[in-house]
């Protein structure tokens, strides 16, 4: 019988790290995010790109310490998957951009 | 320090009203009564051990369903209040501040505490059976999600009797919801119930997308997926991409009302427009994360009852997963007259318009199914076929509102309430009371009774035709939703009236539902087949109701109806089966943790509602270290023996 067991039995040890490591750096990405806002320390456009790019990075992260993104094998519904996070999660951005400066940019 | 000490703001319990001092009373009542009968019939132990520890989906899904009827009456209790209300004009029934706080809590117990129990007790019953697995992929996450539900109900019902009920509507915008304009609790409970209900169906989405892709029994490919298992992965992509907009959106609000930021505030640069953007960006989702289920329940059902197999399958998986995308895209016709521009506002009423066609496509197939097949009119049968018109008038007024310049008319009128009553009580709620008396007997063992089942079914049917389009006019005539009275002289009287009175209607075929299950219970004809409809698909190959680990032997699936094929097979060969040795099965073990770890929950958020913050930090610490010892948890699952196996089978007249 090819699935004997009826859940996901415990993962071993070694990833244990990755998940710390992880954690710890996404915490150090929002926490970062959040100090440049306070701080002020760049103009509004420029600390716009930064926050978008740690945030960017962040998906980087969480793809490759928690999802595994990098085991293998892969099966073929989770490019099929994470083709499709990607692309609501540029639908939530660009459209809340699109739809919150009100005609501004002109259509 | 005053802000860590407990600090009881002057309407700690509500008071004032009669109806509050009444459910006031019967709370306590109810409560004492629960707790003599636990007591005096010695329950306690088995309460704990065989419910509220456990992580069998089958029970997981009991538990949901009679939550989910329960919240069923909370709301509509809350619904015949307003309808009273509205039946003459200028009546003083209800005063202004207390039709606010029903039509809030109307909405949000039946869209977050009715709909979403109710699906997810479908979910549970139906899922691992159909695809032949023996649980979902993550039971013990599956625990997590119902406990936090449950608690977050328990949360939110609370605000009646203690500080009091949110007012500010089911979508809670600010600036209203704000602290400028709404400083009472009320609104805290509503934040944080539905954060925590969230993250439970959350977790529920992802434990399902987990179960349908990698715990399907060897041969059944996707493409041999029963519908609804179909509908219940495209409900759960939906649940994992929209409920974190909601979780945002929520959490930005609960920090302006907690710490004073200012993410919705008028001024100091806050935005209150964004959060209506964040809230329909999980709202519309929404409203497809409860129809598609319902969908996959009419596609079982029809087929089933047709005694066909469904028609045009591929084109209705087709329909489902282009409904989930595309349903991501509509959010802004929700507020076309926010004004965000002609550009915008014509995308979105253009992609609206779009996802009827999917939606025609499965109609069109229900109806193919149908045709020409040999037709019993079952209970389940019957809500199935009722859904049709109702779901075909709901989509159309549907795009109507979807025609962004008209939608300035309709947009919050008694139209748009018409609408989508008629599409969620038409298509939700139809499909999960088809579902209920399609798959009450996997559940329970009994089935429910055909003829009081179709007295209610027939009150219900009417009653809502009677309700709503009456509505549709109203709003029409420029009635608008929310208004506590009305006056004499906007020739509304009659259709209010005569729409209460389709209510009252629906109201009694609520009742005689409720007496169906309770006169089954006692006298319900027992399913000893376990396959009480003649089904098509793997969990009517069990008994009623299933074993604990579901499958003594893993079935191998060979085409699409899996059950219905091998019927079939054993109905033209009589050489007697060859059966695999049995082998011990590994089943996860039962905890309690679950349900600690989510009345902690409950207590953080108590705390957090009336700004206590020492008991929500607590709470928080109690919820880590809880996770914390989950993570250190290895003896966490165990075999059953063979001869335990064998022994269950042969009880169950198995061989
Ligand atoms: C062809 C299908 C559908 C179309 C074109 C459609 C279109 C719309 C539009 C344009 C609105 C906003 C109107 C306004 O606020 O002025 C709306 C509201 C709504 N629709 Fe639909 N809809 C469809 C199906 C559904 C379904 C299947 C459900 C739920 C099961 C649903 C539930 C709702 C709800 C709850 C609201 C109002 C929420 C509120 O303002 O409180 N709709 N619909
Ligand atoms: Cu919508």
């Amino acid at each position: 019988m090819s699935r004997p067991s009826t859940h996901a039995s415990n993962t071993a040890s070694g990833s244990l790290w990755m998940y710390i490591v992880g954690f710890v750096i996404s915490i150090a990405l929002t926490v970062g995010a959040l100090w440049l806002v306070l701080a002020r320390q760049f103009s509004t456009g420029t600390l716009l790109t930064v926050i978008l790019l740690l945030a960017i990075l962040q998906i980087g992260v969480q793809m490759f310490f928690f999802m595994h993104i990098t085991d293998s094998p892969r099966p073929q519904f989770n490019l099929w998957i994470l083709g499709l996070g990607m692309f609501f999660t540029f639908v939530v951005i660009a459209g809340s951009v699109w739809i919150m400066s009100f005609g501004a940019q002109g259509y | 320090m005053s802000t860590f000490l407990p600090h009881f703001p002057a309407t700690f319990i509500v008071t004032g009203d009669p109806l509050i001092y009444g459910a006031e009373v019967s709370i306590v009542l109810a409560t004492v009564g629960i707790l003599f009968v636990l007591t005096y019939f010695k329950k306690w132990r088995w309460l704990w051990r065989e419910w509220l520890t456990t992580v069998d989906h089958k029970k997981i899904s009991v538990m949901y369903l009679i939550a989910a009827l329960l919240m069923f009456f909370r709301g509509g209790v809350d619904a015949m209040l307003m309808r009273t209300q509205l039946i003459r004009p200028n009546m003083s029934f209800l005063q202004a501040e207390h039709y606010n706080q029903i039509f809030t809590t109307h909405g949000t117990i039946m869209i977050l505490f009715m709909a979403m129990p109710f699906i997810f007790a479908m979910f549970n019953i139906a899922v691992p059976l159909q695809i032949g697995a023996r649980d979902v992929a993550f039971p013990y996450l599956n625990a997590v999600s119902f406990w936090l539900f449950f608690f977050a109900a328990l949360l939110f019902n609370l605000s009646f009797v203690v500080g009091g009920s949110p007012d500010a509507g089911w979508v809670s915008y600010p600036p209203l919801a704000g602290l400028e304009f709404d400083r009472g609790p009320g609104e805290n409970f509503y934040l944080l119930s539905l954060q925590i209900t969230g993250i439970g169906s959350i977790a529920t989405g992802i434990n399902f997308m987990a179960t349908i892709l990698k715990m399907r029994a060897p041969g059944m490919t996707l493409m041999r997926m029963p519908l609804f298992s179909w509908s219940v992965l495209a409900s759960s992509i939906l649940i994992i991409f929209a409920f974190p907009a909601l979780t945002v959106a929520l959490a930005l609000l609960l920090i302006d009302r907690l710490a004073g930021a200012h993410f919705f505030t008028m001024f100091q640069g806050g935005n209150p427009m964004m959060y209506i953007n964040l809230f329909w960006i999980w709202g519309h989702p929404e409203v497809y994360i409860v129809i598609l289920p319902a969908f996959g329940i009419f596609s079982e059902v029809v087929s089933t009852f047709s005694g066909k197999r469904i028609f045009g399958y591929s084109s209705m998986v087709a329909s489902l997963m282009t409904i989930s995308v595309i349903s991501y895209v509509l959010w802004v016709h929700h507020f076309f007259t926010m004004g965000a521009g002609p550009g915008v506002n014509s995308f979105f009423a253009v992609a609206t318009m779009c996802v009827g066609i999917p939606t025609g496509v499965k109609v069109f197939n229900w109806l193919f199914t149908m045709y020409r097949g040999r037709i019993r009119l079952t209970v389940p049968m019957l809500w199935a076929i009722a859904f049709i018109p109702i779901f075909a008038i709901g989509g159309a007024t549907g795009v109507m509102l979807a025609a962004a310049p008209a939608d300035y008319q309709y947009h919050n009128s008694f139209f748009l309430i018409a609408h989508f009553h008629q599409v969620l009580i038409g298509g939700t709620v139809f499909g999960m009371l088809a579902g209920m008396y399609y798959w009450w007997p996997k559940m329970f063992g009994y089935m429910l009774n055909e003829r009081l089942g179709r007295w209610a079914f027939w009150l219900f049917n009417s009653g809502f035709y009677v309700t709503f389009f009456p509505q549709y006019l109203l709003g029409l005539m420029g009635m608008t939703r929310r208004m506590y009275t009305y006056p004499a002289n906007m020739g509304w009287n009659t259709l209010n009236f005569i729409s209460t009175m389709g209510a009252y209607v629906m109201g009694i075929g609520f009742i005689v539902l409720v007496m169906d299950v309770v006169y089954s219970i006692r006298f319900g004809e027992r399913d000893v087949t376990g396959d009480p409809w003649n089904g098509r698909t793997l969990e009517w190959s069990l008994p009623s109701p299933a074993p604990h680990y579901n499958f003594a032997r893993i079935p191998t699936v060979t085409s699409r109806d899996a059950w219905w094929t091998s019927k079939q097979e054993r109905s033209r060969s009589d050489a007697p089966r060859k059966l695999e040795p049995l082998q011990p099965i590994h089943m996860p073990k039962s905890s309690g943790r679950p349900f600690i770890m989510s009345a902690i929950f409950f207590i953080g958020g108590f705390g957090l509602v009336f700004n206590w913050y020492a008991l929500g930090f607590l709470a928080l610490l109690g919820v880590l270290v809880s996770m914390l010892l989950r993570s250190l948890e290895y003896d966490t699952d165990y075999y059953v023996p063979v001869e335990e196996i064998e022994q269950t089978e042969a009880a169950l007249g198995r061989a």
